[in-house]
């Protein structure tokens, strides 16, 4: 009972201990701050994208240089996986943020909460991406995930974001179901909930084999193969990223999915290393079928918000490609194709920002139709992301696919490759009808879109240079995840 | 000084600087003519310091890339890409040319694609490293889809997503058969470490047949040809004369450069489907020539034809065979090249290319009908002109390896001929045409544009080891790394056996 006491009392309190989740804090700080700004400073609301900017790139920076040395049964751990991941998922959320202002004009719905909120779903984001043990990996799942159910279904009045914030919050609760399930078995099964000490207790005591195991490994691959969207567990998505404000569309299909890719390899490399011959082949089967029904059905989309959901669900199963090939160097080709995969798809989602002009009618792609000869500057930034989506050099997207096919062939999986390619060049048929409706189409009627913010703008220079860059150097990014991967 | 870099990048950066440039249709014509002609004038030292005596890769370059992949930026050519290099800086400048009247709309944009695809086909060529010859060989597809798209003919959005898809799909292939090779080789893109291996027959097989489907597209080989009428056809002259003069030359050097020195037991194993249908092409693209009524169309199936010769002299596999097939691939791109500009001229004066609308065009036209003339002659294979060499090597070449394909490729020769004359008649002789009463006789652009092609059609007619040299010691050695690496006995084709 006195060494419960002795916490609470802050000269005896260890405040070295909070050193590794200082990031966490600092960023919920950022948070409550901005509650407390758009309460009682609404006037002031137009610093709220900025201050949530500069509050996340701080907590970027200092997650970045941050080391701290693990000790044992630490639940949060500060490694170079977590610096990653966590660079990613602070981007995606630093890029929204720059997007939002535009589309709120166009909306004409002013939602403070909007930026504290999603800095609280960072908050989770950052928590489940340096987990290592079970229980803090629920929390942040929850902490990531309940923000979002709130910012899906904000414009009330909109029929389709009700409808998609139900939809996701239903299926969320039930993959948190799922994941529950198979981490009170593997708790049960090796009374720990530190995931080495899992890892180390299945392979001392050889229970690979043992059913109860691959129960549990079936459960936590079902459940985090809902919050990462792969088929056949991707049934939310496409309704759900269509009704979402467009926006937040962007970030979820960026930064949240990152945050589940994160779980899904530490989870997978962490403590199922030695069932690989289990799930490798499984997983493997997974992304091919989610890039086969991504694509396929992104062919048929009239809406260029839904192709993008649909391309959304086939990137990831190209970034679940890496995770199965079960080496550090396919996670390594995962992660980063998941970060290039961040700027090409937060420059499609703001060009259709800018396109769509806020409207549902407009979501078609008709809006692009002849958009070259009116925007060429825009257009072209659209070219750059439909090429990169496609996988065609010298763009971010090729070099990203083509880490993740070496590293998927070096593992063995020929065949489920040439797959993935194929479907590659199925995914360029929707992707060059975007171009084809820019450069080839004539304009319809007399088309005026409200002119760019500045925020918006900076996204797309970001998106540009990011997606060019990586295309022509990708070595450094190729080296820090293959750093983040070394133990 | 780097002087493939300079190749390489000086027109994709010249291109890039017309977005700086007054949107003034001359002035943007002018400065995408200098930055061609100067790159033209960058690739006379690769001419004439090109070492002939050694298949060793000159001029080479080479950095660090991506070293957490072992990706290198190597550069260097060799007897066999040296022509190549070449044909391309002088086919861009007529193209440049021939663009001059006939591009109205979106001027800047074309010029703009234009010279950064030359630049990506320059890096197609000299590349040594195989991710680096990935990236440029599928960067050229984004310049050229819009070039075909965008000024392309009436039915320019098919043509152009056809031919984006197939290329597409095929590169994709490719790209894991490269991956299969480099993992093979113990992680190196090294394009001559990589031909040095011995790899696994079944390995090499799947990697062969991954190759063949970018490579095959790309000459095109029947039976994937189909999207070369379409895309020639609705190109815009410059784009067909790209499209002919190099473009599809990259198939044929893509199976020079890797599937032969890397895959040589594969190669061997598959000699008999390769020849089979080199010779399908060969005939039947000669044949369907005949039944057709468009120009450009007409033109396109007689390279899905011609380039069939030039795969039948690439699977001979022996000295003959292989350097007609590549003198023929530089024939093929002055010659349909020079067609496509000859067809570019009279479209532009008469907006159809129904073959049926013309006739008597040598009364209006006379000078043009004498460069038509030539251009046929040496399509034709007339001893003299450029063909004649090219074909007489192949077929040399196909009949020590294989001579039953060789007689039968003969026959397209007599095919050759057939529709090309036939044509030249409807078109140039007979009753006047309604359409070609008015027209007006050649400027001084058009002909500053057609007679280089003339002199180099009669130059290498008459003095072919201008260039044969070139490819001399270059071709002798991979006939050797195809050769060597397999032991003939053992492939038990003695057909194969090398001509004294």
């Amino acid at each position: 009972m006195t060494d419960r006491l002795l916490v609470l009392n802050p000269a005896a309190f260890n405040w070295g201990m909070i050193t590794p989740v200082l990031p966490e804090l600092i960023l919920l700080a950022v948070g409550v701050v901005l509650v407390a700004l758009d309460l009682f400073a609404p006037r002031q609301r137009q610093l709220l994208p900025w201050m949530t900017v500069l509050g996340v790139s701080a907590v970027l920076l200092m997650n970045l240089g941050m080391s701290v040395p693990p000790e044992a049964g630490i639940m949060l751990l500060n490694d170079g996986y977590t610096a990653f991941f966590c660079t990613l998922c602070l981007g995606s959320v630093i890029l929204t943020a720059l997007m939002r202002e535009m589309y709120s004009e166009q909306m004409q719905a002013h939602h403070g909460e909007f930026y504290s909120l999603m800095v609280f779903s960072a908050v989770g984001m950052m928590v489940m991406i340096a987990s290592v043990d079970l229980m803090t990996i629920f929390l942040g799942l929850e902490l990531m995930a309940l923000p979002l159910y709130v910012l899906i279904g904000m414009h009330k009045k909109e029929f389709r974001t009700s409808e998609a914030a139900a939809k996701y919050f239903l299926m969320g609760v039930f993959a948190s179901a799922l994941l529950l399930f198979g981490m009170s078995l593997l708790f049960g099964l090796s009374g720990s909930t530190n995931l080495a000490e899992i890892g180390t207790y299945i392979k001392s005591h050889s229970l690979a084999s043992n059913p109860a195991l691959v129960t549990a490994l079936a459960l936590l691959v079902a459940g985090l193969c809902f919050k990462v969207a792969v088929v056949p567990f991707h049934m939310w998505t496409p309704d759900v990223y269509e009704g979402a404000p467009t926006v937040l569309t962007a970030f979820m299909s960026a930064g949240p999915k990152a945050a589940g890719f994160a779980v899904f390899g530490r989870i997978m490399l962490t403590v199922f290393p030695e069932l690989e011959p289990n799930w490798g082949p499984v997983l493997v089967m997974l992304a091919v079928l989610t890039m086969a029904v991504g694509n396929i059905v992104a062919l048929v989309q009239n809406s260029l918000k839904r192709m993008l959901a649909y391309s959304a669900i086939a990137h990831a199963g190209y970034a679940l490609l890496g995770i199965a090939a079960g080496t550090a160097s396919g996670m390594a080709a995962a992660m980063s194709y998941l970060f290039i995969y961040l700027f090409m798809n937060m420059g499609a989602f703001a060009i259709l920002i800018i396109f769509s002009r806020g409207q549902e009618e407009h979501e078609s792609i008709h809006c692009c139709q002849g958009m070259a000869a009116k925007h060429p500057v825009l257009a072209l930034c659209m070219l750059i992301f439909m090429f990169s989506l496609t996988g065609i050099p010298p763009t971010g997207g090729f070099t990203g696919k083509f880490y993740l096919f070496q590293s998927a062939l070096a593992a063995g999986y020929t065949v489920p490759v040439i797959m993935a390619v194929l479907l590659s060049a199925v995914s360029a048929f929707f992707y060059l009808r975007i171009i084809r409706l820019m450069y080839m189409g004539a304009p319809e009627g007399q088309v005026t879109i409200n002119s760019p913010t500045v925020g918006i703008l900076v996204v797309l220079g970001v998106a540009v240079a990011g997606t060019i860059l990586l295309g022509v150097a990708p070595g450094a990014l190729f080296d820090w995840a293959q750093r983040a991967m070394l133990p | 000084m780097p002087l493939l870099s300079v190749l390489i990048f000086f027109p994709i950066l010249g291109g890039l600087s017309l977005l700086f440039v007054e949107r003034k249709t001359e002035t943007v014509r002018l400065v995408a003519l200098v930055v061609s002609l100067f790159e033209l004038v960058f690739t006379l030292p690769v001419f004439f310091l090109f070492d002939k005596t050694t298949h060793l890769m000159q001029f080479r370059e080479q950095h660090d890339w991506i070293s957490a992949l072992n990706i290198n930026y190597a550069l260097g050519i060799d007897g066999i890409s040296v022509l190549f290099v070449l044909l391309t800086a002088l086919i861009t400048v007529l193209c440049v040319l021939v663009s001059w009247e006939s591009i109205q709309e979106k001027v800047k944009e074309f010029y703009i694609a234009l010279l950064v695809l030359e630049g990506a086909m320059m890096g197609v060529f000299c590349a040594l490293d195989f991710f680096l010859f990935y990236v440029f060989w599928e960067a050229m597809l984004i310049p050229m889809f819009l070039i075909i798209g965008v000024w392309g003919g009436p039915n320019r959005l098919y043509a152009t997503i056809k031919f984006f898809l197939y290329t597409l799909v095929g590169s994709l292939l490719m790209l894991v058969g490269i991956i299969l090779l480099y993992l093979g080789a113990g992680r190196t893109f090294d394009v001559i470490a990589l031909a040095g291996q011995a790899y696994p027959f079944k390995l090499q097989l799947l990697v062969f047949w991954l190759f063949f489907a970018a490579f095959a597209v790309k000459v095109p080989m029947w039976p994937v040809h189909t999207w070369l009428p379409d895309a020639h056809t609705e190109a815009p002259t410059a784009g067909s004369v790209i499209l002919a003069g190099v473009l599809i030359k990259m198939g044929a050097y893509g199976f020079l450069r890797f599937s032969l020195p890397m895959l040589p037991q594969a190669t061997i194993a598959m000699l008999t489907p390769m020849l089979v249908l080199s010779v399908i092409a060969i005939v039947y693209g000669a044949m369907v020539c005949l039944a057709q009524t468009d120009l450009k169309r007409l033109v396109a199936y007689s390279s899905v034809s011609h380039m069939g010769f030039v795969t039948l002299g690439l699977f001979a596999l022996n000295q003959q065979g292989l350097e007609g097939s590549i003198l023929q691939m530089i024939n093929h791109g002055l010659v349909t090249g020079a067609l496509f500009l000859a067809i570019g001229i009279v479209y532009e004066r008469t907006h159809t290319r129904e073959i049926a609308a013309y006739g008597g065009l040598a009364t209006t036209m006379p000078v043009f009908a004498g460069f038509f003339m030539v251009f046929t002659l040496a399509a034709v294979g007339l001893p003299g002109t450029n063909g004649f060499i090219g074909e007489w090597l192949i077929l040399l070449g196909a009949f020590r390896a294989q001579p039953v394909y060789a007689v039968i490729a003969a026959t397209g020769l007599i095919l050759g001929a057939w529709y090309m004359l036939w044509l030249y008649q409807r078109i140039f002789f007979g009753g006047v045409g309604e359409q070609v009463r008015s027209l007006i006789p050649l400027n001084v652009r058009e002909i500053v544009t057609l007679v280089p092609l003339v002199l180099l059609i009669f130059w290498i007619g008459i003095y072919p080891d201008a260039l044969l040299d070139f490819l001399r010691v270059s071709v002798g050695h991979l006939v050797e790394q195809v050769h060597g690496a397999t032991g003939l006995a053992e492939a038990g084709q003695t057909a194969l056996m090398p001509i004294p």
